[in-house]
């Protein structure tokens, strides 16, 4: 079993434009131009960047739920980079993924219960409806969720279980690794502060690995333990959290962490300008 | 709102999914209307011969014409008078309805699930099927409907399976048009994602994830297009087309009263006033079960 | 401090929806003139309705039941509206909150951004021309012909915020009603954009209310806030009091349940079930 999770090298990934027959895209918008990124067992990595920075894209092409043009993931040691997508369906099981919008993530027309249950027949993580549900009420106490939501379709939940409905979905897999897309996104900072400390709890108890992605720098330094930086396709810095926020070599992160407003008076903030206007 | 408030809504323990789906379908008045004229629709097509008072090819010349009852010079028990060969309307009229009603539900149903099969898989594989498949959605919508009926029964010969296989030939298009638009958005969807990542595969994905989705809409469609096949049918059997002449169609009612319109209005009003009903029912009840289904309207 | 600008006094306001929730519940704030304004709240705590409520936009499902609006001394509740139209979108305007649906997709800039102008100074085609080159000017817009000949979907979202900006400053308004003009925007832009408007709030002397949930920017921006929770306002002050040392259990929690770059445990600890619940029941007393 290999120490790390996730080997990525290189990666190239396109939008648009037209397939030749040998394969190789022609036109088209660049979206990753060479990225590097390694994810050990049990880590939560994180992989920060503003709109267009490719950090979504990334995650997904890490997950090969998108094709790359160029460079190699390797998953486990297994070279996973084309690998045809009937061979890829086995080892999805074990990468699993949480969504920034519940709400379009939980399919409308099911309840709770046919969302959580489904993937654990499908898998065999159970072996009948009986101990699927009862493996599903046993994590729900760990997600704090009530059992009546099991009868629940999503949008009868409010937010904030919607939300932990995701995460459970992804935990009860028991897959090796998570990646989670902007999760919190767009929720009050309390229920923030609730997921976050789930998915710390979690991760923990279960061994997971973790690409946590998002456009907040302090989320991230909540919940990661290195981070990616990325701006326009390219990673312009990594390392541990605490190294890199302490002292950021690259010009991009330190005007990403002085954007930040504390909540604490600071009244040369407004007006320090690190770079130039870029507009 | 609220976790607190939320948990306390849901700690009582509910109905199910089902039923609470029936509950909010009984709830839009347009279902309970139309819906409620079409069931009583096929209960009266089901047994038609116990509820219908004459026999509908009995001829009687001696009674013929009459009006319906309640006018000058009508027979009691002809309540809506006889036509020219002294056939009770009545009796006709509900003999009609079984034809109507069969071909309503067999052409619509047939019609869907070619539809909607063409309309997921292009939906969904896009690329060369996708292309495939709307060129010959395109191509088939350019022929006229009604004239491309006609020249199929008149190919087929006459007969309900003729007029049902016309029907469902030409107007699978409407469903696979709607089917594959709603597909390609549901296709975009997270949860479809989410479905991918978990590694469910394309027909798993199809069927159980993004089909419930288009349902709502499917069956709205479904329901437009039975009134539309009841209306072909009647076009169908007004030119003598459909089914042969001794049973008794509405259609065929209308084109024999069109006759003597001035004479016996009734022989063609009846007919009319009912495939009238009849349609109107199946557009209230598609137009309600589409309110009631989707999730995001109702809200 | 100097007699206000706007003052609300206990407003009070109901849905009409569901239960007959009610939204607000007596709420009072001042505003000084120059002054920015914090309206904090966690969602569905009513920092909107209040916005609304200034901009004369409140939904019909929402009727105010008790309260004044009190701007320059004048009731806008009970104002006729031959009035009224003098001041929703000309003396109190609004900055929205999200730059790509606010501009109408199929007009250009120019049209846009001189509609007031237009409409509501009588200037012409020429004069208001050239009045919003001065304004695009003035929010740093450097290509600005360019910028006015072009459509929305043709500029960043930062640069459409800036020309929602221009907009909000054109008619010379005594308030502006700036509501979360900052959330869909990247950080960096945010940091240009707060900065921005403090410049033309400064040159301008325009008074600001500013919605947010970001008690961050709350702290760089604004001179005293408002925190409200469900309808209800839980404290009030000066920015640098209420931050530093907050009287109110409910402040103190949602300050700690912030996450911070600069501390990793911070970001972690949710606001108490049971401050909520506790919380909730003060308020519902308020109502009376």
């Amino acid at each position: 079993m290999a120490e790390t999770l996730f080997v990525a090298s290189g990666v190239e990934v396109a939008y648009g434009g037209k397939r030749r027959l040998n394969g190789e895209r022609a036109g088209g918008v660049k979206v990753l131009y060479g990225v590097d990124l390694r994810i050990g067992r049990g880590e939560t990595v994180g992989i920060v960047g503003e709109s267009g920075s490719g950090k979504t894209t990334l995650g997904r092409a890490v997950m090969r739920l998108i094709d790359i043009d160029a460079g190699s993931i390797v998953f486990d040691g297994q070279d996973i980079s084309r690998l045809p997508e009937s061979q890829m369906r086995p080892l999805r099981r074990r990468m699993q993924m949480i969504f920034q919008d519940p709400m379009t993530s939980l399919n409308p027309r099911h309840t709770v219960r046919r969302i959580l249950v489904e993937p654990l027949l499908f898998h065999r993580v159970a072996h009948d409806s009986a101990e699927a549900e009862n493996r599903v009420r046993g994590f729900f106490d760990r997600v704090a969720l009530p059992l009546a939501c099991l009868d629940r379709t999503p949008h009868e939940l409010s937010g904030g279980q919607r939300q932990r409905v995701g995460i459970a979905r992804a935990a009860l897999l028991e897959p090796d690794f998570v990646l989670a897309d902007e999760i919190v996104s767009g929720l009050d900072v309390s229920t923030q502060a609730q997921a976050l400390n789930l998915l710390k709890t979690l991760t923990r108890d279960l061994g997971l690995a973790m690409a946590f992605i998002s456009h907040d720098l302090s989320v991230i330094r909540a919940v990661c333990d290195r981070v990616y930086v990325m701006k326009a396709g390219l990673v312009v810095e990594e390392g541990r959290c605490e190294d890199v926020f302490a002292a950021p070599k690259s010009l991009y992160t330190r005007l990403l962490i002085d954007a930040i407003p504390l909540p604490e008076i600071d009244p040369g903030w407004l007006d320090r300008d690190l770079a130039p206007e870029i507009d | 709102m609220t976790d607190a408030s939320a948990s306390s809504f849901l700690a009582a323990s509910g109905p199910s999914l089902a039923s609470r789906r029936l509950r909010a379908l009984l709830a839009e008045p347009k279902v309970i209307i139309g819906g409620g004229l079409i069931l009583a629709l096929i209960v009266i097509a089901l047994f038609a011969p116990w509820i219908a008072p004459k026999n509908p090819l009995d001829q009687d010349l001696m009674l013929a014409s009459l009006p319906p009852a309640g006018l000058a010079g009508a027979e009691p028990s002809y309540y809506f008078g006889t036509d020219d060969l002294g056939r009770d309307v009545l009796s006709r009229l509900i003999y009609g309805a079984r034809i109507a009603l069969i071909v309503a539900f067999v052409a619509a149903s047939l019609a869907a699930l070619a539809g909607t099969t063409l309309g997921l898989l292009a939906g969904w594989y896009r690329g060369w099927v996708d292309g495939l498949i709307s060129r010959l959605v395109d191509i088939w919508m350019a022929f006229p409907p009604v004239l491309l009926s006609i020249l199929l029964v008149a190919v087929l010969g006459a007969g309900v399976g003729s007029v049902i296989a016309a029907i469902a030939i030409i107007d699978w298009t409407r469903f696979c048009r709607v089917v594959r638009a709603e597909t390609m958005a549901q296709a975009e969807a997270d949860y479809v994602t989410a479905a991918r990542a978990i590694g469910f595969p394309p027909f798993h994905i199809l069927m159980r994830e993004i089909l419930p989705n288009v349902v709502p809409a499917l069956l709205a469609l479904v329901s437009l297009e039975m009134g539309i096949a009841v209306i072909v049918e009647a076009i169908l059997s007004f030119v003598g087309l459909s089914v042969s002449s001794d049973t008794p169609t509405w259609g065929g009612m209308i084109a024999e009263g069109r006759q003597f319109i001035h004479q016996t209005w009734w022989v063609f009003a009846a007919p009319l006033a009912a495939l009238f009903a009849t349609v109107l029912a199946f557009n209230q009840l598609g137009d309600g079960l589409r309110r009631a289904l989707d999730p995001v309207l109702r809200r | 401090m100097t007699a206000p600008i706007l003052s609300i006094l206990r407003l009070s306001a109901v849905s009409e929806l569901g239960n007959a929730e009610p939204i607000l519940r007596n709420v009072s704030l001042d505003l000084a003139p120059s002054e920015t304004l914090g309206l904090v709240g966690e969602s569905g705590a009513g920092k909107s309705t209040v916005a609304k409520a200034l901009l004369g936009v409140l939904p019909r499902t929402i009727t105010i039941t008790q309260g004044e609006i009190l701007f320059e001394g004048r009731d806008l509740r009970t104002l006729p509206r031959r009035e009224t139209r003098a001041i929703f979108g000309d003396a109190i305007t609004l900055v929205p909150q999200d730059p790509m649906t606010a501009l109408n997709p199929s007009r250009r800039i120019e049209a846009q951004l001189t509609d007031g102008l237009r409409l509501r100074r009588g200037m012409n085609a020429r004069e208001a021309h050239k009045r919003a080159l001065e304004l695009l000017a003035e929010v740093h817009i450097r290509d600005s012909e360019r910028v006015l000949r072009a459509y929305p979907h043709q500029l960043s979202g930062g640069m459409r915020q800036r020309v929602l900006i221009a907009a909000a400053f054109a008619l010379e308004p005594k308030i502006i009603v700036a509501d979360e003009p900052t959330t869909a925007l990247d950080v960096t832009v945010q940091k240009q954009i707060l900065r921005l408007m403090r410049q033309m709030q400064e040159a301008h002397g325009t008074a600001v209310i500013f919605v947010t949930h970001d008690l961050g920017v709350v702290a760089q921006i604004c001179d005293r806030v408002t925190l409200l929770f469900a309808g209800a306002v839980i404290e009030s002050g000066a920015t640098t009091d209420i931050l530093s040392a907050p009287r109110h259990a409910y402040t103190r929690a949602l300050i700690a349940a912030g996450p911070r770059y600069d501390r990793p445990d911070a970001g972690l600890k949710p606001v108490p079930e049971a401050l909520v619940a506790e919380l909730r029941l003060e308020v519902e007393g308020v109502g009376r």
